[in-house]
C-alpha cells in the first residue's frame, strides 16, 4: 500500500506534470484568466486522465502495439466528449468560455503521456490512482496561476471583489503571455526549494 | 484579397503559439536547436495543410446539423456535431500514421531525421486546435480553410525556429540555477508573446 501512496503523491510534488515534466502546457495557460474556469478545467482533466488511464490499463493486453496511439486517442476522445456534453448540459456559460480548450484535453500530453508511460504497464487500480494524481497535480498548478491572474488582473476571486476599491487592475496580468511568465516563476520557486530538480 | 488578409492574420495576429498557446508541449521540448525545430515545424505545416481541409469537408458534409441532407430527405434532420472531436482526432491520427508509413517507405533519409517527431504530431494541440478553430470560424469554402491551415502552420514554424535560435544563444548566458532550462524558456516565450502582441487589434 505504501507504493500506492507514492504513486499518488509523486505526481503532485516531485514529478508534477506541469512544472517538472512540462506536459499539458497548451490548455493550462489559456483557461487561467479566472478561477472558475480553471477549477472546471482542472476537474475535467482529473476525470479524463483518471478514467482513460483505467480503461487503457484494462485493455493493455489486447491492444496491438502498432495501432495503440489511435486506440488511446479514441478512448480519450470518448471521455472528453462525455465531459463536454455534461458541461454543455449543466454549465453552458463556462463551456462557452472554455471554448475549444475542453476539446483540446484530447491532445493534452498529460493524458497520453500517463497512458503511455504508466497505464500500459500497470494494473488498473494503480493506473486509476496515477491518472487522478496527475490530473490533480495539473489542477493545482493551474488553480495557483488562475488565483494570481484573477487577483491581480481584476481584483476579484471567483468573481467577488476582494481587493480594496482603490486597487487599479493590472491589465498586463490578463494578457496571455503573462501566464507563461508566471508559470516560469512558479517553476523557479519550486526548483529553488527542491534542488534535485535543477537542470545542469 | 480576402485570402491574403486571412493568411497574414493567421500567421501574426492569431499566431497559434503566442495568441492561443497551442502545440506548447512539443514547442518547448523540441526547440533546443534550430535544425530539429526546422524539421518539426515543416512537418506541422504539412500535416495542418492536409488535415484541416479534410476536416472542413467532413464537418460541412457529415457533422453539422443538416449536413447529411445530400444523402436524401430522411437525413436532413440529423445532427452529428457531438461526434466532431472523435472524427477530427481520428482523421489526424490516421493521417499522421499514413504519412509516417509513406515517408518510411519512400524517403528513408527524411524519416530517420524526422522519425520520432512524426508520431508526436498526432498529439500536437496545434493540429487539433486548428480544426476546432476552423469549426468555430465557419469558413465559407475549402480554399479559406486551406489558407488558414497554411498560415497557422507557418506561424507555428516561425515561432519554434525563433525560440530555438534564442535558446541556442542562451546556452552561453549565466542563468540562476533554479531557473535554468525550462524556467527561463517559459519566461522567454512570455516575453516573445508580449512582443507579438503588437500585431493584436490590427484589422486587415
Amino acid at each position: 500500500m505504501a507504493n500506492l501512496k507514492e504513486t499518488f503523491l509523486n505526481p503532485i510534488l516531485k514529478g508534477n506534470p506541469i512544472t517538472v515534466l512540462v506536459l499539458g502546457i497548451c490548455s493550462s495557460l489559456a483557461v487561467t484568466v479566472e478561477l472558475k474556469g480553471a477549477c472546471v478545467m482542472a476537474l475535467s482533466v482529473i476525470i479524463v486522465t483518471g478514467v482513460s488511464s483505467l480503461i487503457c490499463s484494462l485493455l493493455r493486453k489486447t491492444i496491438p502495439n502498432r495501432v495503440r496511439i489511435i486506440i488511446q486517442l479514441v478512448v480519450v476522445a470518448m471521455m472528453v466528449i462525455l465531459v463536454d456534453q455534461v458541461l454543455k448540459a449543466f454549465a453552458y456559460t463556462i463551456d462557452k468560455q472554455l471554448s475549444v480548450y475542453i476539446g483540446l484535453i484530447i491532445t493534452n500530453c498529460i493524458v497520453m503521456g500517463r497512458i503511455e508511460a504508466f497505464a500500459l504497464g500497470n494494473k488498473p487500480w494503480p493506473s486509476l490512482v496515477d491518472g487522478f494524481a496527475n490530473g490533480l497535480g495539473y489542477g493545482l498548478i493551474i488553480i495557483v496561476v488562475a488565483f494570481f491572474r484573477e487577483l491581480l488582473g481584476s481584483g476579484t476571486l471567483f468573481g467577488l471583489h476582494v481587493l480594496p476599491a482603490g486597487y487599479v487592475p493590472n491589465n498586463l496580468v490578463i494578457l496571455p503571455p503573462f501566464a507563461l511568465i508566471l508559470l516560469g516563476c512558479i517553476i523557479w520557486a519550486h526548483r529553488a526549494f527542491d534542488k534535485e530538480l535543477q537542470e545542469k | 484579397m480576402e485570402y491574403v488578409s486571412l493568411f497574414v492574420k493567421s500567421i501574426f495576429v492569431d499566431n497559434m503559439i503566442f495568441a492561443y498557446f497551442l502545440g506548447m508541449c512539443s514547442y518547448l521540448a523540441v526547440s533546443k536547436n534550430v535544425k530539429t525545430a526546422n524539421g518539426l515545424g515543416l512537418a506541422v505545416i504539412f500535416v495542418l495543410l492536409c488535415t484541416l481541409p479534410l476536416n472542413y469537408l467532413l464537418n460541412r458534409y457529415v457533422l453539422l446539423p443538416g449536413a447529411l441532407a445530400w444523402l436524401g430527405e430522411g437525413f436532413a434532420e440529423v445532427d452529428l456535431s457531438f461526434l466532431s472531436f472523435i472524427i477530427f482526432i481520428a482523421v489526424i491520427a490516421a493521417f499522421t500514421q499514413l504519412v509516417e508509413m509513406i515517408v518510411e517507405r519512400f524517403l528513408p533519409s527524411l524519416y530517420s531525421s524526422l522519425g520520432i517527431y512524426l508520431p508526436l504530431i498526432a498529439v500536437n494541440c496545434a493540429i487539433l486546435g486548428g480544426s476546432l478553430f476552423m469549426q468555430q470560424k465557419e469558413f465559407s469554402n475549402v480554399g479559406e480553410s486551406a489558407v488558414y491551415a497554411l498560415g497557422s502552420g507557418i506561424g507555428w514554424y516561425l515561432a519554434i525556429v525563433a525560440l530555438a535560435a534564442i535558446r541556442e544563444k542562451m546556452a552561453y548566458s549565466n542563468v540562476p540555477a533554479p531557473l535554468k532550462g525550462i524556467g527561463i524558456t517559459f519566461i522567454t516565450v512570455g516575453l516573445m508573446g508580449i512582443a507579438f502582441m503588437i500585431f493584436m487589434g490590427i484589422s486587415l
